[in-house]
């Protein structure tokens, strides 16, 4: 335990250093095996950090949400459009601004990734408290308004743990996601330069520039060992934990265990700091934000209550002017950026997107061919379904962008390499959660029904049209809709890319934002953005949310 | 026990709360959930609230505690009016709302948080509610642990802890199975009549007669659409209430009587009774708002026909009494599909019995094509909803209505939330009577052609 706490605050104090470090001009990553649980710890602080930091907003925003109906009606929707733009299309802008930020120095390259990993961590975080704080039975809130808990207990005795497993559970989602981002960023060079921040991607990219087989084959073995470390030492064991803020009516015979829980739960050293540390600390915090009552508060609250409500309502007022008058400022802006662009460069942005949107429905369409009766295999087939299951884990745990550099040394000789190898890229980030949602699909089918379509002779296709097609499909529905976001994500790295120092380029929207980047062109840059996030958005209310509407309704099994 | 000895002593003390004129309407409805309630509580009474779902009386007992606010009227504490949440109350929940993570210790000194007191003085104080109420070994449990008595068990611990002025029961043990419902009762009757709970006065939800005349000293019967109360009759001296008392039993079969008959004049009733009652103070009638339609009890078909072929294979009639106890239905799911029976013209409700009408015999012993003939035409005789569902999709030239519409005309007399209920059960009752059909996704009533011909409903 020692050890472990000494090596932690060495690494801070490493990180620190490597954070202010001036940037070095045209320097590649020491490729060395020695160096990589180096590059693997600072690729794991960042994503640490932009984790703790999307914790704390999606807390945060779910709660203010869930407080206020007029707050909670611009809030879920603004979420929800944040949620399904392709985060990735703003990378190029966001680095390029927070570089010149810092010039000389690393910050701004690290600022830009912890905010990366960020947005694509905090959404679906914030969606899920919410969903969470909504749901609460109405009782359980009763009790704790009667028994007057204050907003502190309230928050922690009630809504913190009755969102635990659904936050826990979208965590490591998060964090999935994010090691996708994480590699993405730190493959990412700055214009006219070949520099990347120090960390597991770009020494897979350096790797891959220098046809460093050997080298490729180390950093995405570490990669994989830090994932499979984090999931055993971190998330099972939380998972397991949290299982007592389950709701349930009965004790629950196969609760999930963690054997590095067992061992922590065992250990007199983890005691000692629950009772010297933890609980005064809660008690700390108990007494700082909920102080215990007078007498008088008995007949207080009533006043309190009008006061802080006129109060709340005020800054509503304001809070809202505020963002209206920023959102008006942001679109004249856009508008006047954009209003310069000739007839003959918006025919370039929709050519683009056509081909960017053909490459991601190929992507799809070849995700979904593989994906749907292998899964509905692997589902159907329970004992099959326990030994293939952590493979398909263990795979599916690496990151599409830690793989790209392997694409590319493969695939970029070949004729139309790059076209090849970006459709590659998107559907290795996007068919597992197709493939992950088809097996959940496949696994929830009713037995009786199965046996009701055996009895009734019910085989081959028509078994696959009356029966397997439509319960799987809310939950093929669900894959696509993640797959398609993680698609269009790609494209921004996979068509443009620099490889050995060379550019290489094709058609597309994710090209024409990257190039436009390093032409410093501004107005390409946020039209090609713009159009992207439109294309998805557009996608996901015209089809995929009506497919939603449509799986919910009517092929829902309950 | 001697009426000495029981709270429900001849005079009254203090008003410790009450609620004056208090309405409720919920969101944007036009019809409220509550109307003009007035209602007050004294240092010593236990008071039940009775009625159908939908009566509001939950509702009542929520604005009391001051967990929302009355849209009109106000909630006075001591005189003075009610704003946020009433620190002199504690509630005991129907379904317990015990925090899962927290052992049956924590859950009880939870009540305890907001009051100032030392760790130690707050155990020690948790640790005598729990003994006393029966739950001493279980502290370190988890309410998962327990069985359903054993965690409602705690919900009274965790209440009583905290000594509250006034103790609310919100149909508390509804959850419960029969017996340990019995069981628990008892229990809190005793540490109600021995003083040995410093609590002034208990208001307590139910939709259970018995238990209400088993514990109350007043019984306020609740009408519903919108939420109101119908009478207010005083409960029996204590020696009568718990055994089985010649005046027990009328004054249940008068509450039975009166329950029975929801558009009748409850005093009335009261006046025709043989049991004869007292009826405390006032009379609470309420302004009635004319209504167009029927408000129809939420009952499926399938309980429907199942109900009144039971009656008819027991010869034809039955007795509340036995009906309760045949059925294992709660008490008001009951009173809805006699209602509904009686709506329909199929059944008759005379002195605690339920009595098929010739109707009803032959509607149980047709075959199913029948039945159904049978049920449609009772359906448009007696249902004002039905005949103006039937009349809009006729005036429509493709015969077929928006079910919005209907939903929207039906706000104008019932709350948002009954609203659509209503539009669900007519919707299955004229389904079931093969009237119209209803598509959900489109959200669209039509006409059902084959069987429409030959009943226009009235002539227009």
């Amino acid at each position: 335990m020692l050890c472990v706490v000494a090596a932690g605050a060495y690494g801070i104090l490493r990180a620190a250093a490597e954070w202010r470090a001036p940037v070095q001009r045209g320097s590649v990553l020491d490729l060395s095996v020695w160096r990589l649980p180096v590059y693997a710890g600072l690729s794991t602080l960042r994503m640490a950090l932009a984790y703790i930091v999307s914790l704390a907003f999606s807390i945060t925003y779910a709660r203010i949400a869930a407080a206020s109906r007029t707050a909670e009606r611009f809030m879920l929707p603004l979420l929800d459009i944040l949620q399904s733009i392709p985060i990735l299309s703003f990378m190029p802008g966001v680095v390029i601004g927070l570089a010149a930020l810092f010039p000389g120095r690393n910050t701004g390259l690290e600022l830009a990734a912890v905010i990366l990993i960020f947005t694509s961590q905090a959404w679906n975080l914030a969606f899920s408290f919410h969903q969470s704080l909504i749901t609460i039975p109405r009782e359980l809130t009763e009790a704790a308004t009667v028994y007057r808990l204050g907003f502190w207990r309230k928050f922690t005795r009630l809504e913190l743990p009755f969102g635990a497993i659904s936050l826990i559970a979208n965590s490591m989602m998060s964090w999935a996601g994010g090691w996708f981002f994480l590699m993405a960023s730190e493959q990412f060079t700055l214009p006219n330069t070949n520099l990347r921040i120090p960390g597991l991607g770009s020494y897979l990219a350096d790797a891959a520039d220098q046809g460093n087989r050997h080298a490729l084959v180390l950093g995405l073995l570490t990669l994989v060992a830090v994932i499979v470390l984090l999931d055993q030492m971190l998330w099972r064991p939380l998972v397991a934990w949290s299982d007592r803020f389950k709701i349930e009516q009965s004790a629950a015979s196969d609760a999930p265990r963690s054997f590095m829980l067992e061992i922590l739960q065992g250990s007199a050293l983890v005691e000692m700091i629950q009772a010297r540390a933890l609980r005064p600390a809660v008690r700390w915090m108990d007494r700082t934000f909920s102080p215990d009552p007078t007498p008088s508060d008995a007949i207080e609250p009533a006043m309190l209550a009008t006061r802080s409500r006129a109060a709340s309502r005020r800054f509503a007022i304001v809070a809202g002017l505020v963002a209206l008058a920023l959102v008006l400022w942001g679109v004249v802006a856009i508008l006047g950026a954009i209003a310069g662009l000739s007839a003959s460069e918006w025919g370039v942005i929709a050519l683009s997107a056509g081909a960017t949107l053909l490459r991601t429905t190929i992507a799809l369409a070849l995700a979904a061919a593989w994906t749907v009766p292998v899964g509905v295999w692997i589902g159907t087939n329970p004992r099959w379904a326990q030994r293939v299951q952590p493979l398909v884990q263990i795979t599916a745990s690496v990151p599409a962008t830690a793989l790209f550099p392997v694409l590319l040394l493969g695939l970029l000789r070949l004729p139309g390499g790059l076209n090849l190898a970006a459709v590659a890229l998107m559907l290795l980030g996007t068919q597992w959660y197709v493939l992950f949602n088809v097996i959940a699909g496949a696994m929830a089918i009713p037995s009786d029904l199965k046996e009701a379509g055996t009895i009734y002779q019910v085989v081959g296709w028509r078994r696959w049209k009356t029966l397997i097609l439509p319960a799987i499909f809310p939950y093929l529905v669900t894959g696509m809709i993640t797959a398609t976001g993680g698609a269009w994500n790609a494209s921004i790295v996979s068509e443009y890319v620099t490889f050995a120092g060379q550019k290489v380029t094709t058609v597309g929207l994710g090209a024409l934002i990257a190039g436009a980047v390093d032409r410093g062109d501004f107005r390409m840059l946020l039209a090609g953005t713009l159009m992207m996030s439109t294309i998805v958005i557009t996608g996901n209310r015209l089809v995929w949310r009506r497919l939603y509407a449509l799986a919910e309704s009517r092929y829902r099994l309950e | 026990m001697t009426a000495a000895t029981t709270p429900s002593a001849a005079a009254p003390g203090a008003i410790l709360l009450g609620a004056d004129g208090v309405c409720k309407y919920y969101g944007d409805d036009r019809a409220p959930v509550l109307e003009r309630v007035s209602i007050e509580l004294r240092d010593g009474e236990f008071i039940a609230l009775l009625g159908p779902s939908g009566s509001g009386k939950s509702t009542l007992l929520r604005i009391l505690a001051g967990l929302m606010p009355p849209s009109e009227g106000t909630v006075l504490v001591h005189g003075e009016a009610l704003h946020g949440p009433n620190a002199r109350v504690a509630i005991v929940f129907q379904s317990f709302a015990l925090f899962p993570w927290l052992t049956v210790l924590q859950n009880v000194e939870l009540g305890l948080l907001s009051v100032a007191l030392t760790a130690v003085e707050r155990t020690k104080r948790a640790l005598k509610a729990i003994d006393m109420i029966g739950l001493g070994g279980f502290e370190e449990a988890f309410p998962k642990e327990l069985s359903g008595g054993m965690r409602q068990r705690v919900g009274f611990a965790r209440a009583l802890v905290v000594q509250p002025e006034v103790l609310f029961m919100d149909e508390p043990f509804s959850a419960l199975d029969v017996l340990t419902g019995e069981n628990l009762r008892n229990e809190l009757h005793d540490l109600w009549t021995d003083r040995a709970v410093p609590t002034k006065a208990i208001l307590m939800v139910t939709h259970n007669i018995d238990e209400a005349v088993s514990l109350a000293d007043r019984i306020l019967v609740f009408g519903a659409n919108p939420g109101h109360i119908r009478i207010e009759l005083k409960g029996l001296p204590a020696a009568e209430r718990r055994n089985k008392s010649p005046a027990r039993a009328q004054l249940v079969d008068m509450i039975y009587q009166i329950m029975t008959n929801p558009n009748e004049d409850a005093g009335a009733l009261v006046e025709q009774h043989a049991a004869k009652a007292q009826v405390v103070g006032r009379r609470v009638s309420r302004g009635e708002r004319p209504r167009r339609y029927q408000t129809l009890p939420d009952v499926s078909i399938d309980d429907l026909t199942g109900f009144v072929q039971y009656v008819s294979g027991i010869g034809g009639k039955a007795s509340l009494h036995d009906l309760t106890r045949d059925l294992q239905l709660r008490t008001d799911d009951l009173l809805a599909i006699i209602e509904a029976t009686d709506l329909l013209g199929l059944a008759d409700m005379q002195q605690r019995q339920v009595i098929l009408t010739p109707l009803g015999q032959r509607f149980a012993e047709v075959d199913l094509d029948e039945e159904k003939s049978i049920f449609r035409s009772t359906v448009i005789e007696h249902i004002a909803l039905v005949r103006h569902i039937l009349r809009e999709l006729e005036d429509n030239p493709a015969h077929a209505i928006d079910a919005d519409s209907i939903i929207d005309d039906l706000e104008h007399s019932f709350s948002g939330e009954e609203a659509r209920r209503q539009f669900e059960t007519v919707v299955d009752w004229g389904r079931y009577a093969e009237l119209f059909t209803y598509d959900d996704s489109a959200g669209e009533l039509r006409l059902d052609e084959e069987h429409w011909a030959g009943h226009a409903p009235e002539p227009k």
